[in-house]
């Protein structure tokens, strides 16, 4: 079976763009609700559970109020940057996902269809290219706003995002080393099993790559402004940080950008390490595209719906975890949060790079073909790096926190103030006692 | 090779009109009930204080040069990444050498203090 070309190819990359824009943008809705319930799931409260059958149609309250409330216009604003910022600020969110694949080639009459927006050939430099572009829309909205809280996240949103952006990409070099290739495609097929076939490691990449993965996720969530990185909007010190001044559905519109970057940020963690939507431990799903152009395996419309569905499922999970790391961690200082992305991520990620590529020479030379042997090498390797990261390293050593000493400073500091402040009341209770007592010497005397 | 492109630009121009649409149709539909106090900037309650586009600390324009310093690295990085496997040993070397004398200048940023914030 050949490619579709020609006119089907427009009508069905048109149609492709429609169905899964309308899909993201569902799915922006659905994370904002999800977020809620899990928050209070968390905390042990119900959530929004009112409007429609188990509160689903809160989102849709929350988008006709946010449509007809009143638009703010600050007096110190830049009004056309201030316009512009949240636009800027959503576009990225929605047009990164253009070259993830959902589901495998679907056939048609007029040839295969893949599950892609487009399956260009730079692949993962477009996802890298656009996500950096969500950089704009913070900065320019800190601006523009004319609020010193609102300058304040945004310097803190542009230096954040640009240092985890470096850790970003270089966390995805192992896995290009792997793939070979920058197409999103082949790394999926790169994580299914074909038995015998040494082009395919027949293993998902958070196996070999389990380092990475964490690395890979934990700037996901700092290049997405998530808690435990959420410094730029820390509520606590900078009242809403960048989006400060902003009102009704620019504020929307910057929440939709956010959910809709860390939407993609979950389907890139499935994609790129828990096999995209491969189906684990079935030959089924094993479809893919050959060198010249001609579908391999056996391609139908219900195997298509069920790798969407299980790609939506891990892409939920990852997302879940998101909510969960939110709803746990408490946020970084801004220190904190700058040493460890420039002392620690990219100097670890460099380092990692080179152990695996070391470790690819190494078997490559030893002559162990492509597979799950060779993964589990690989998993060693990362094992042993985890283990001196994690029992070795970190011990309150690579990221500088507050420490015993300071720990102890700061308890001490506290009981101090707690104990001037028992004295300062009990001292003010006797004074007062004390004129009280006087007054009513003095008017017993002046009785007499 | 050129119409895989199709998707990406039809996608751009549907994000580019949503967020266009969202925004604008809130302009038109949204109430306007402008006053001084609603539109002065927002500090806490008080009457704002000084400009609110001041100097700001000299670390964020470091940050901003070295970003662009590992940027580049990673452009580096990618394709020999991509091409890893068939290189021979000379091609890994180059790159440890090149990430190498990239080391070495982090480390002087790091030594000269560009790195600390306070």
């Amino acid at each position: 079976m050949t490619e579709i070309s020609g006119g089907p190819f427009v009508v069905a990359t048109i149609l492709k763009v429609v169905v899964f824009f309308t899909l993201l943008i569902l799915s922006i809705a659905l994370g904002t609700y999800m977020e809620r319930r899990l928050a209070a799931f968390i905390q042990d409260r119900s959530g929004p559970n009112r409007v429609g059958p188990i509160g689903l149609l809160q989102v849709v309250a929350d988008g006709l109020k946010n449509l007809l409330k009143e638009e703010t216009w600050p007096s110190a604003a830049y009004k056309g940057f201030f316009l512009l910022a949240p636009a800027l600020a959503l576009i990225p969110g929605t047009i990164l996902f253009a070259v993830i694949p959902f589901a495998s080639p679907a056939p048609t009459r007029w040839g295969y269809v893949d599950m892609i927006v487009a399956d260009v050939p730079i692949g993962v430099l477009y996802i890298l290219a656009i996500a950096s572009l969500g950089v704009y829309g913070v900065v320019m909205a800190g601006w523009s706003s004319g609020s010193k809280y609102a300058f304040l996240g945004g310097l803190r949103g542009s230096a954040q995002m640009v240092s985890y952006e470096v850790g970003l990409s270089l966390s995805l070099v192992p896995v290009l080393m792997l793939a070979g290739d920058v197409r999103v495609p082949e790394i999926v097929t790169l994580q299914q099993h074909y038995p015998g076939d040494a082009t395919t490691l027949g293993v998902w990449l958070v196996a070999p790559l389990l380092v990475g993965t964490f690395l890979f996720y934990l700037t996901g969530l700092a290049e997405t402004n998530r808690l435990p990185f959420d410094l730029p909007e820390a509520e606590a010190e900078l009242v809403g940080g960048y989006h400060t001044e902003y009102s009704s559905m620019k504020f929307a519109v910057f929440m939709m950008g956010e959910y809709g970057h860390l939407i993609t940020t979950a389907m890139l963690v499935t994609v790129f390490f828990f096999g995209g939507w491969d189906i684990p431990f079935w030959s089924g799903d094993n479809i893919r595209v050959a060198a010249d152009g001609s579908l391999i395996g056996e391609p139908a419309w219900w195997k298509t719906l069920l790798t969407l569905i299980a790609f939506v499922i891990k892409g939920g999970l990852v997302f879940a975890t998101f909510i969960w790391v939110r709803w746990t961690l408490p946020r970084f200082r801004y220190d904190q949060l700058m040493d460890l992305g420039w002392k620690f991520i990219i100097e670890f990620v460099t380092i990692y790079i080179i152990v695996i590529a070391v470790a690819i020479y190494a078997l490559d030379r030893a002559g162990l073909a492509f597979g799950p042997a060779y993964a589990a090498a690989l998993l060693g390797v990362n094992v042993v790096l985890a283990v001196l990261l994690f029992f070795l390293f970190d011990r309150g050593r690579l990221i500088r926190g507050a420490g015993r000493e300071a720990e102890r400073e700061a308890r001490r500091r506290l009981l101090e103030a707690r104990r001037q402040v028992r004295q300062q009341t009990l001292s003010h209770a006797l004074g007062e006692s004390a004129r009280l007592a006087t007054t009513a010497d003095d008017s017993s005397e002046e009785g007499r | 090779m050129t119409e895989s492109y199709l998707g990406i630009v039809i996608l751009g121009a549907v994000g580019i009109l949503n967020a266009a649409l969202i925004i604008g149709l809130s302009q038109l539909v949204g109430s306007v009930r402008p006053s001084a106090v609603k539109s002065s900037p927002y500090e806490s309650g008080m009457p704002p204080l000084g400009g609110t586009r001041e100097r700001f600390s000299v670390n964020f324009y470091i940050v901003a040069m070295l970003f662009i310093v590992f940027d580049i690295e990673t452009i580096f990085l990618l394709p020999w990444a991509v091409v890893f496997r068939d290189l021979p040993l000379e091609g890994f070397l180059a790159m440890v050498i090149f990430l190498d004398v990239l080391g070495v200048g982090l480390v002087y940023a790091w030594k000269k203090g560009a790195l600390e914030w306070d």
